[in-house]
């Protein structure tokens, strides 16, 4: 006994080494469940109001930018032809009426006060919280097109996952066709993702659109994800592989809105009971 | 000693900001990406005992982490590198050399502190990035991004020893 403790402290460092790798260790491979946890990711107060106040210095150098985006969202809005709404109303489906004329969506602006864009994965962080009725798993979007999905919220600030993460995948369809598929950031050039899971049957082309799909809660249907920018069928497999250009450019967001699905509780609890009505939330 | 706990608490506080504000924006051929904030680590007095190294390794470690949303990765590489940092002084130094308890560029032999900060900084991130990706799928990649990181990150210590670092 008095050896092994002798031993033990002898080694004192080896053994706080290998508790503090156990620790970290932990938080890497609980990543999801901690994330979840509000004081250890960008969206708590001293995190968040340190990226505030360094961006409240840096966004002057911006404005230009912003503003002119801001002048091109408005005259947008205010032609009479409004894309995204026809587009909405042509597709066929009965879910897509039906997501058209019942559910209602809430829109809340927000800033970006921290993005990145060079990792494996990357994350943004909004002066939006919850006292703002932020939420996880509302959607993000810019006036160019989807950018991602609130994951964690403070009471004054929120974190999510960008487009470009690979733990994340946005629902997509094929605007032309309506083939739906998941679009996934797989590393590297910040402006390119690929469309998954289209079959080779469906016809596409070169500068097609990509939409959000109507089948998640996140995103109302019809927003702009990107453009097919090259696209081959890969020998012995049964799907395309699309890379896509992403309409948001993510190296200069500046201003996004959170989405907020009033309906969401009810599509949730609609999933559930189809599923097997003993889902575990 | 206060006046040491000041020294590195503002080392501390600006390195972490360095880190987070600029360097994690710098988008250098795309996925270049210094990680300085382990100077802190390297700059620890030679003859503070391990436990402080320790410990604050992963402090400095899981503060990044915070602020970058990867928790406990960079915490780990920073353990990582300073457990192993008393073994690479040992290896890099001789016997005979005077040494000064700070083991700054300006304290130390150039050669000497080029030797430290690369085996250390190379540790670090070879730790660092496989661990960020999660495979060894694409092992090249994954080494070429970590070379040319290690080489901007050194780049910018050199630099940062030059300009801030100089007592």
């Amino acid at each position: 006994m008095r050896s092994l403790l002798r031993y033990l402290i002898k080694n004192y460092a080896f053994l706080l080494f290998l508790l503090l790798e156990v620790v970290s260790l932990l938080f890497v491979f609980n990543f999801n469940k901690y994330q979840r946890v509000q004081y250890l990711n960008s969206s708590n107060q001293i995190t968040a109001s340190v990226y505030n106040s360094f961006h409240s210095v840096i966004k002057y150098f911006a404005l230009a930018k912003v503003n002119q985006s801001l002048a091109e969202e408005n005259a947008k809005l205010k032609s009479p032809a409004l894309p995204s709404s026809q587009t909405a109303n042509t597709t066929d489906s009965v879910s897509s009426n039906f997501i058209q004329s019942n559910s209602n969506y809430r829109y809340i602006s927000a800033h970006v006060i921290n993005n990145s864009v060079n990792k494996v994965l990357n994350y943004i962080t909004l002066n939006k919280g919850r006292k703002d009725g932020v939420k996880p798993d509302m959607g993000i979007v810019s006036p160019e097109g989807i950018v991602g999905v609130v994951v964690a919220v403070s009471e004054n600030y929120a974190m999510g996952f960008s487009v470009l993460n690979k733990r994340w995948g946005a629902s997509a369809k094929l605007k032309k066709s309506g083939y739906f598929g998941p679009v996934e950031w797989s590393g590297g050039d910040y402006q390119m993702a690929k469309l998954k899971e289209i079959p080779f049957h469906v016809e596409i082309a070169v500068g097609d659109t990509i939409v959000t799909s109507s089948y998640s809660a996140v995103f109302p249907e019809g927003i702009l994800i990107g453009t097919v920018h090259s696209f081959e069928q890969p020998k012995g497999e049964s799907f395309y592989q699309i890379n896509i250009k992403l309409a948001t450019d993510f190296k200069s967001i500046h201003y996004v809105e959170v989405i907020d699905n009033l309906d969401k509780a009810q599509l949730y609890k609609l999933n559930n009971l189809i599923e097997n009505g003993s889902a575990d939330n | 000693m206060g006046r040491q706990i000041i020294k590195y608490g503002l080392m501390f506080t600006g390195l972490v900001l360095t880190q987070v504000l600029v360097l994690n924006h710098i988008q250098f051929s795309g996925f270049v990406n210094p990680y300085i904030y382990i100077l802190f680590v390297l700059l620890l007095p030679l003859s503070s005992p391990r436990y402080v190294v320790l410990v604050m390794a992963f402090l400095i470690g899981i503060t990044v982490d915070i602020f970058s949303n990867s928790l406990g990765v960079h915490a780990f590489a920073t353990v990582f590198a300073a457990y192993l940092r008393p073994f690479v002084i040992r290896l890099i130094s001789s016997r005979e050399e005077d040494m000064s308890d700070y083991p700054g560029l300006m304290q130390t032999k150039i050669s000497w502190f080029l030797k430290y900060i690369t085996i250390m900084v190379v540790i670090h991130h070879t730790v660092l990035f496989y661990l960020e990706v999660f495979t060894f799928s694409n092992f090249l990649g994954t080494l070429f991004r970590m070379f040319l990181s290690s080489v901007f990150s050194i780049f910018v210590i050199i630099l940062s020893q030059l300009i801030v670092f100089r007592d």
